[in-house]
């Protein structure tokens, strides 16, 4: 059984995706039990893959027995395997939490939803596992068009913004496969490890230098990073919020885990930061990336969007701390894909509650919020000390790591764009935390009003929240064993 | 110049590619029209489609099939490579245009629900409806 996770991990949730449309047609209470059971599978094999590749190293599941160069394998090392964890463990909670808002908004789409909510994370959790280049693209593309789906079933201006995300997302896609047509022109394989292999004594060709800069173009309109970042605030925003809760806090970081992949895996640390002089110039754009998403989200006067602009600006983090080129650098942006996924799915689960209860996220909507739905904003509380960069929470621990990277590398810039940012994000929340912290003003001055009961979302909403609230603790307290057990071998040997 | 043109005539092929792929780009930014925004889109990823099938081609080749050989007798057979076009690129498209079919359906779908709610598919009238509200 423990053999073949891998492939349950991507098939589980495929055939649940075809179970529950037919489940829509015949019973449509069961499209729920069915969707958390699949993802359920989903994150039990993730955790045990995990703890098999923390035993016996990089696990090669060949599907169907074909061995690699032909057939299509699928690796797991310990830098997936992590992501694995984050991925699967994102979607179950959110899955649970999405039930009473789907009820509420539309109950008659509810098994299409289910499906495309399954079927997206089969795409994600693809991109993850797959060894093969081609087939990330075709996952990538699952991923996305699932992605649209759902985004789109949101308010009035959603089908628009989804209409440019889907512009954006092909042409960031189809780079991404024309870098790999130089790949396979040059190589002749597919593979990314067999691909790894024979590129070396083509390092100095202008084709595998294309191939390179298409490949992370495409992979970085895909992620948001700064100036191609267009699409995203406006479709995170105008989705309905159990499809944003899932879509923001992991489409971006499963990207930033393609791009890592790319640069060590397929290309090498060699080639990526030896042979090429892009370094500084990604890194400057990284900080860019941080400043402006910054200043961006302090523009914005309404909740969700300005957790969209956050986005924006953490993804700047992740593509600086990789792009530095030392350890440090990539031990905090993988970590942070970890801790960022957690605590955008946090503050997300926390706007789709209070979207629940009171219909809106503008910021005169959220007044007198923290006695009206008490647990939910202490979750928010906790998950925006951890954006800001509070210990003990995660959000601490993965930005010392930037810093450490960048104070190795000597890139001053970075460094003061992450203080700059934290600085921003104290203003950002703590400007809500007053919002939420007073009561609206009432017309009858000199009266004693009541003050409004408590009207908290219900359990199955709350529960999954502080469940994540919980969760941003514990992997700050436990950071140490994160990086020592896991992180650190993820990172090849050679980068110092 | 006189050196360019033997290269552009010998690696046509990247040429047309590239050609139709800035054409599909130069609609998907210059165009007001949503659905022709679409349809340059659909030329963006056909052009790569091209480019795929391109690269596996090999003059004087034939299709991938052995002939006169039929099932484990096809592996003691010496197959010349040079004999055949590479049919790994074309297998690959054959999924790339699936994609792109799918990509196409489901943008014309937000078209039609774009049209259903600003009974325009002109982005600059769009626009100005969202502005007024």
């Amino acid at each position: 059984m423990s053999q073949q996770y891998p492939a349950l991990l991507v098939i589980v949730p495929l055939l649940s995706a075809f179970a529950i449309s037919i489940a829509g047609w015949m019973n449509k209470r069961l499209c729920f039990p069915i969707a958390v059971t699949a993802l359920g599978v989903a994150a039990y094999s993730s955790i045990g893959l995990l703890f098999r590749v923390m035993d016996e190293g990089v696990i090669v599941y060949k599907l169907g027995g074909w061995a690699p160069p032909m057939g299509i394998a699928y690796y797991i090392d310990h830098l997936n395997a992590i992501v694995l964890v984050v991925v699967t463990i994102v979607a179950f909670l959110n899955v649970i939490s999405a039930k009473k808002s789907i009820e509420q908004e539309f109950p008659e789409k509810a098994a299409p939803f289910y499906a495309l909510y399954v079927l997206m994370v089969t795409g994600l959790l693809g991109i993850v596992v797959t060894g093969d280049a081609f087939n990330l693209y075709v996952l990538l593309e699952i991923a996305a068009l699932t992605g649209y789906g759902l985004l789109a079933m949101g308010e009035e201006r959603a089908p628009l913004s989804t209409l440019n995300y889907l512009y954006m997302g092909t042409i960031g896609a189809c780079f991404y496969l024309l870098g790999v047509g130089y790949l396979y022109i040059v190589t002749g394989s597919l593979n990314m490890v067999d691909i790894a292999r024979l590129l070396p004594p083509l390092y100095q060709s202008k084709a595998v230098l294309a191939a390179f800069i298409i490949c992370m173009v495409g992979v970085w309109l895909k992620m948001a990073f700064f100036p191609l970042h267009a699409w995203l605030p406006n479709a995170y925003t105008h989705a309905t919020s159990s499809a944003s809760s899932l879509i923001a806090p992991l489409v971006t970081k499963v990207m930033v885990y393609v791009m890592i992949r790319l640069m060590l895996t397929i290309f090498t640390p060699e080639f990526v930061f030896a042979t090429l002089a892009l370094q500084n110039i990604v890194v400057w754009l990284a900080v860019i990336a941080i400043v402006m998403g910054a200043i961006l989200a302090l523009a914005e006067r309404n909740l969700k969007k300005m957790l969209a602009f956050i986005i924006v600006a953490e993804v700047g983090y992740m593509v600086g701390g990789v792009w530095l080129g030392n350890r440090a650098g990539m031990t905090g942006a993988i970590l942070h894909i970890v801790n960022d996924a957690l605590m955008t799915l946090c503050v997300f689960l926390v706007v789709g509650n209070i979207v629940y209860k009171v219909k809106g996220y503008a910021f005169e909507d959220l007044q007198g919020l923290f006695r009206k739905m008490p647990f939910t904003m202490g979750a928010f509380v906790v998950g925006a000390m951890s954006i800001i960069g509070v210990p003990p929470t995660c959000g601490f621990f993965s930005k010392w790591y930037l810093i450490l990277g960048g104070l190795q590398a000597g890139h001053y810039g970075f460094v003061a764009a992450l203080i700059f940012s934290s600085l921003v994000s104290v203003v950002l929340f703590f400007r809500i935390f007053e919002i939420c912290y007073y009561e609206p003003f009432s017309d009858h001055h000199g009266h004693d009003h009541p003050p409004q009961p408590m009207a908290e979302a219900p359990p199955l909403m709350v529960v999954p929240l502080l469940i994540v609230a919980v969760i941003l603790i514990l992997v700050g307290l436990y950071t140490g064993d994160i990086v020592n057990h896991i992180i650190k071998f993820a990172i090849p040997e050679g980068l110092v | 110049m006189a050196e360019l043109i033997p290269t552009i005539i010998a690696k046509y092929n990247y040429w047309i590619y590239i050609t139709l792929m800035m054409i599909g780009l130069y609609a998907m930014i210059a165009k007001n029209n949503l659905v022709k925004k679409i349809l340059g889109m659909s030329i963006f990823q056909t052009a790569i489609i091209l480019f795929y099938v391109s690269i596996g081609v090999k003059k004087g080749a034939t299709i991938p099939i052995l002939e006169g050989v039929h099932g484990h007798g096809a592996a003691h057979q010496a197959v010349h490579a040079a004999d055949y076009v590479n049919p790994l690129p074309h297998v690959l498209m054959l999924t790339a245009i699936v994609v792109g079919v799918a990509t196409l359906g489901v943008a014309l779908a937000l078209a039609i629900r774009v049209y259903n709610r600003y009974n325009t598919l002109e982005e600059d009238e769009i626009l100005a409806q969202i502005r007024k509200k």
